[in-house]
């Protein structure tokens, strides 16, 4: 089990009781499909992705952004067991989406930047640390039912 | 992975002239953060009286890590060529293990995120990723 201290628990707590879901999602998923152009292969019926000016308009990106960034919310709701919590969540990735489990990593680095970039000085490099440790449990526990 | 395009490396340039002068201020934020949130990159500073990501010792190494990557700008069509000496250093004295210079670039574009929200948009972050990539296979280029 992960342990959390209390700057840790509180920290993500209070980023994402803050967070602008329809802003930060689209922007993350946008940016890691830009930055990380291989990661378009999940996204063939997503319409236009041609260029980054492209992907950031595309209105199924800003849907699907907002959706995997809500998929988070469980795993800030029940940090004590981040595991069991994505576990079906974790099998669908593998079984019918077919994600290589690399590319969480990828989305991660991605939201760890775009969240950086709208709370600016205050994204400290306690508040990182903190946040990409959540991230990586997440991360960890996505790639968990993976055979 | 990939070379660097001619859009690449406008990219970059132009990115570079707006941000050299906070150059020190990201070098030493960026080096603090990898201290603060990669503990384990602190294995290379044992020498330091003062580990910690505000340490005196940590801003100054920040700056100088930074002076590198502006001077990597200008040698920005051939950083292998360039960077020889650099990429010397790295293997024979520091012998630091590559995958930290992907952790220290992460950290740099996170800084880059906060200092210059508007202008670090995705297309200046790929850029920029690629040429802190390009720059590290430079520096690894000697190493065996």
């Amino acid at each position: 089990m992960v342990e959390w201290s209390d700057f840790e628990r509180a920290t993500i707590q209070d980023i994402f009781s803050k967070m602008e879901y329809e802003v930060v999602g689209p922007a993350a998923l946008s940016r890691c499909l830009v930055v990380y152009p291989w990661t378009q292969r999940y996204f063939g019926n997503f319409g236009n992705l041609y260029n980054a000016a492209a992907i950031i308009a595309n209105p199924m990106v800003a849907k699907h952004g907002t959706t995997i960034l809500h998929g988070l919310d469980r795993a800030v709701k029940n940090m004590d067991d981040i595991k069991a919590t994505y576990a079906e969540l974790s099998v669908l990735h593998s079984e019918k989406l077919h994600v290589d489990p690399d590319n969480f990593k990828l989305l991660s680095d991605c939201l760890t930047i775009v969240v950086a970039a709208k709370l600016g000085k205050a994204f400290t490099g306690d508040v990182q640390a903190a946040f990409q440790k959540f991230l990586a449990v997440v991360v960890s526990s996505l790639g968990m039912q993976y055979h | 992975m990939t070379s660097l395009t001619a859009k690449d490396k406008d990219a970059v340039r132009t990115f570079w002239a707006k941000v050299s002068g906070k150059a020190e201020d990201i070098g030493a934020d960026a080096l603090a953060r990898m201290l603060a949130v990669y503990p384990q990159t602190k294995t290379y500073f044992a020498h330091w009286k003062d580990q910690s990501p505000t340490s005196p010792s940590a801003r100054k190494h920040g700056i100088t890590v930074m002076t590198g990557v502006a001077d990597a700008v200008t040698k920005i069509d051939d950083l292998k060529g360039g960077l020889l000496s650099l990429s010397e250093l790295h293997a024979f004295t520091l012998r630091v293990d590559p995958a930290n210079f992907k952790i220290l670039s992460h950290n740099i574009l996170v800084v880059m995120a906060i200092m210059f929200p508007t202008d670090f948009t995705p297309e200046v972050h790929v850029a920029m990723d690629k040429f802190l990539a390009a720059l590290a296979l430079a520096l690894a280029e000697k190493y065996r």
